[in-house]
């Protein structure tokens, strides 16, 4: 078996996997699975600006915001359907990106860090205060009947767990051709030197730039799936800890790796899950396991593996 | 931190019972599953989504308290139907997030019946499209105006709280009548604030009154002595609304403000020092203000029979903190509601027949067509009528002034103080 159709084997395997738990969880796991598949698309964007191009941002949540509220205004407001209201979700994010990166690329490291979160906290806070159009942080529902998207029902667990999938599997395939482009790969030589790169005749700035945008647009898909699918649009999913939620789900799983995004999703999603039965300290769990993280296994659960066993693993 | 409640251990000789029907139920066909459910003694499971943690914990505590509190008067009655009830308490993080997966959670792992107890509003927006969705009732203890505004569905009720536009149009008469009529309102910048901002402005005006400024606060402030000079001097009542770990600062630096000289009248929401003791130090300046109190937390000269039972039963003392701890103050003005929820439960259910889920929807409808709940153990707060249209409840309100560093109540305002015409009617809408 070629490097390249085990990497195929093992991705479309993760996918079939996912297929067949659509319809074998039980109603509350299959919710929260097509949950995680949503927040797992986010954290793969994040994890090609992060993970792949080593862009460090804290400012994320906007772009998510941006595909939530792009969407969920339309539909609330405008009375936009489902289909276009998602398009217009994607490009918010992506659009999003690109002013922000524009702007904050002109830094580097901490600098960048700082800036992109001012920029999320701006959004954040314009959310917050324009409840006349966002009801603030409380929120507002997407109508029922809004939430059809080519006759499914979204609201309905089977089709919503469907289209979760849909999503992640699109972000996948794309991230996984992404990755193993020459794009890709110019990409992680950003990442690594970022003066070699330019020395040997590629723009940062403008490859950065690129990988932001890309970024968005996968946060934006993701914002604009979650109001869709889960019906609910508020200032809380756009506020800093959804910026910081992508990064902590990528470093568990593995920072650089294509699927280490839904397994540390997946992962931090049932932690706390199930913490939270039986203590309220369910975040100083989520804290510990991060902490076990960074001394045994600092690049991640993939990234690990990918190191001692799976060399291949993209 | 999921945690569960079952008012009534069940006797071998009511389990051996219900092992015998149960084999009865397996032998018979299923041509009576209405009455082989009716025979069941199954314990009646209610899912409370529980602001344990988050920025409701203060909130979520005292819910919980109550809610215990209730659910041993309610099965020392006899329970519901028959049956023993159970409450499972799961904690939503006051996320809005989290709070819909809870839901999911109690009503589909947990199999509850129903889900009750959420009061902040942004967990209650977050909630409720999981509610339609499932098809599982939702209670909740909010007082925000979103169920009445037609936001929600017909899932969703609040039948043991007035909402806050109720509340603030209640009170504009008498704060117009007997503090001032030139306001000043001060209030955080977001949806909370805003909807004090809209109603009072309105509430105030319809009486003749005025808003003269409106002070938004950022709700990322931490410091408030630089918004204090944007108070007009001919103002007469400042009306504010702070919330959060930062009132405290709020409450010392307006004091430090005005000094010892002459100040305007104050009235604010006691949602600003739920569980905060009054008498605190720093919070002097507030001797003499005003406050609105949906249940007043110092036990009044006139209580009531019922608001004595419901006090000691939930654990409170006079002054409106625990019995056994004076420190740890209640969050009186708002948490008899899922005391009176879980009552208005009971009566739904048994006007429904509810027998199990598939009687949910009669449930609701049962509850639609509740109109008035009388004072009484089970409504110690006091009457209330109940718009099935509108899924909300309507209940007096206290103005209380701090007299010697006590909440004392100086006026009650009519039901009829707080109604307004129907945004929606729910009963319309399908299910």
């Amino acid at each position: 078996m070629t490097v390249a159709t085990r990497i195929w084997a093992v991705h479309l395997a993760v996918l079939a996997l996912l297929l067949a738990g659509g319809f074998l969880l039980p109603a509350y796991h299959q919710t929260n699975v097509a949950k995680v598949m949503v927040l797992a698309t986010y954290a793969m964007g994040y994890n090609i600006a992060f993970g792949y191009t080593g862009l460090l941002s804290l400012g994320h949540a906007l772009f998510f915001g941006a595909g939530l509220y792009g969407a969920g205004m339309l539909v609330q407001h405008a009375g936009v359907g489902a289909g276009p209201a998602a398009l217009a979700g994607i490009v918010a994010g992506g659009l999003a990106a690109a002013v922000v990166g524009l702007l904050a690329l002109r830094t580097q490291g901490v600098a960048f860090m700082i800036v992109t979160l001012m920029f999320a906290q701006a959004g954040y806070l314009t959310i917050l205060y324009n409840t006349a159009w966002t009801r603030g942080d409380e929120g507002i529902v997407i109508a029922r009947e809004a939430r059809v998207l080519m006759g499914f029902d979204l609201s309905a667990d089977l089709p919503r767990y469907f289209v979760g999938l849909g999503l992640f599997a699109a972000g996948l395939v794309l991230k996984l051709w992404l990755v193993r482009s020459p794009t890709g790969r110019v990409m992680v030589a950003l990442r690594e030197n970022e003066e070699r790169s330019r020395m040997l005749g590629y723009d940062p700035y403008a490859r950065k730039l690129a990988a932001l945008v890309i970024s968005g647009l996968y946060a934006g898909a993701a914002g604009a799936a979650y109001g869709l699918l889960f019906g609910y649009v508020g200032a809380s999913l756009a506020s800093t800890q959804y910026s910081i939620l992508p990064l902590l789900w990528v470093l568990l799983g593995g920072a650089g790796t294509v699927l280490g995004p839904l397994v540390g999703a997946l992962l931090m999603f049932y932690l706390i899950d199930y913490s939270s039965a039986f203590t309220t300290a369910s975040l100083l769990v989520v804290g510990a396991a991060l902490v076990l993280l960074v001394l045994f296994a600092p690049k991640g659960i993939l990234g690990t593996l990918r190191d001692r066993w799976l060399k291949w693993l993209p | 931190m999921t945690s569960r409640l079952i008012g009534k251990s069940q006797s071998r000789r009511s389990v051996l019972t219900g092992m015998a029907a149960g084999a009865g139920a397996l032998a018979l066909p299923s041509f009576f599953p209405g009455y082989t459910h009716a025979q069941s003694s199954e314990p009646i499971r209610l899912g409370f989504q529980l602001h344990r943690t988050g920025i409701g914990a203060s909130y979520g505590r005292w819910y919980e308290r109550t809610a215990t509190a209730a659910l041993k008067v309610l099965n020392e009655a006899g329970g519901i139907n028959g049956r023993p009830v159970e409450i499972i308490f799961e904690d939503d993080g006051t996320d809005p997030a989290r709070g819909a997966e809870v839901f999911g959670k109690l009503a589909t792992q947990s199999n509850c019946d129903l889900v009750f107890g959420a009061l902040f509003s942004h967990v209650v927006i977050g909630t409720a499209p999981r509610a339609a969705e499932l098809k599982v009732p939702y209670l909740v203890c909010s007082e925000g105006h979103h169920v009445a505004s037609g936001m929600l569905n017909r899932w969703t009720l609040q039948p043991g709280i007035t909402d806050v536009k109720s509340q603030v149009q209640g009170m504009a008469p008498w704060v117009a009548g007997n503090l001032g009529k030139k306001v000043t309102m001060i209030f955080p910048d977001f949806a909370f604030g805003h909807d004090h901002r809209d109603y009072f402005t309105a509430a105030i005006a319809a009486q003749g009154g005025e808003v003269i400024a409106q002070i938004a606060i950022p709700p990322t402030e931490t410091s408030f002595t630089r918004y204090f000079p944007q108070i007009p001097a001919e103002t007469e009542v400042i009306y504010h609304v702070m919330v959060g770990p930062a009132v405290l600062t709020f409450v010392k630096e307006l004091g430090e403000f005005y000094g010892s000289g002459a100040r305007p009248q104050l009235f604010g929401f006691i949602d600003s020092l739920e569980a905060v003791d009054i008498a605190s130090p720093g919070l002097e300046f507030l001797e003499g203000s005003h406050f609105w109190e949906g249940h007043p937390r110092v036990k009044q000269a006139d209580a009531s029979e019922h608001e004595v039972f419901y006090r000691a039963a939930v654990g409170v003392d006079d002054n409106g903190a625990s019995v056994t701890d004076p420190a740890d103050v209640a969050t009186y003005a708002h948490m008899f509601s899922t005391w009176e929820t879980l009552f208005v439960i009971k009566a739904g259910m048994e006007a429904a027949g509810y027998q199990g889920p598939a009687d949910r929807q009669k449930l609701v409808e049962a509850i639609e067509a509740m109109t008035e709940f009388a004072e009484s153990r089970e409504h110690p707060q006091g009457a209330k009528t109940f718009n099935g249209k509108t899924h909300q409840a309507f209940g007096l309100q206290s103005i209380t002034q701090v007299q010697g560093g006590k909440l004392i109540r100086v006026h009650q305002t009519s039901l009829e103080d707080g109604y307004y015409p129907d945004e929606v009617d729910y009963t319309s809408q399908s299910f």
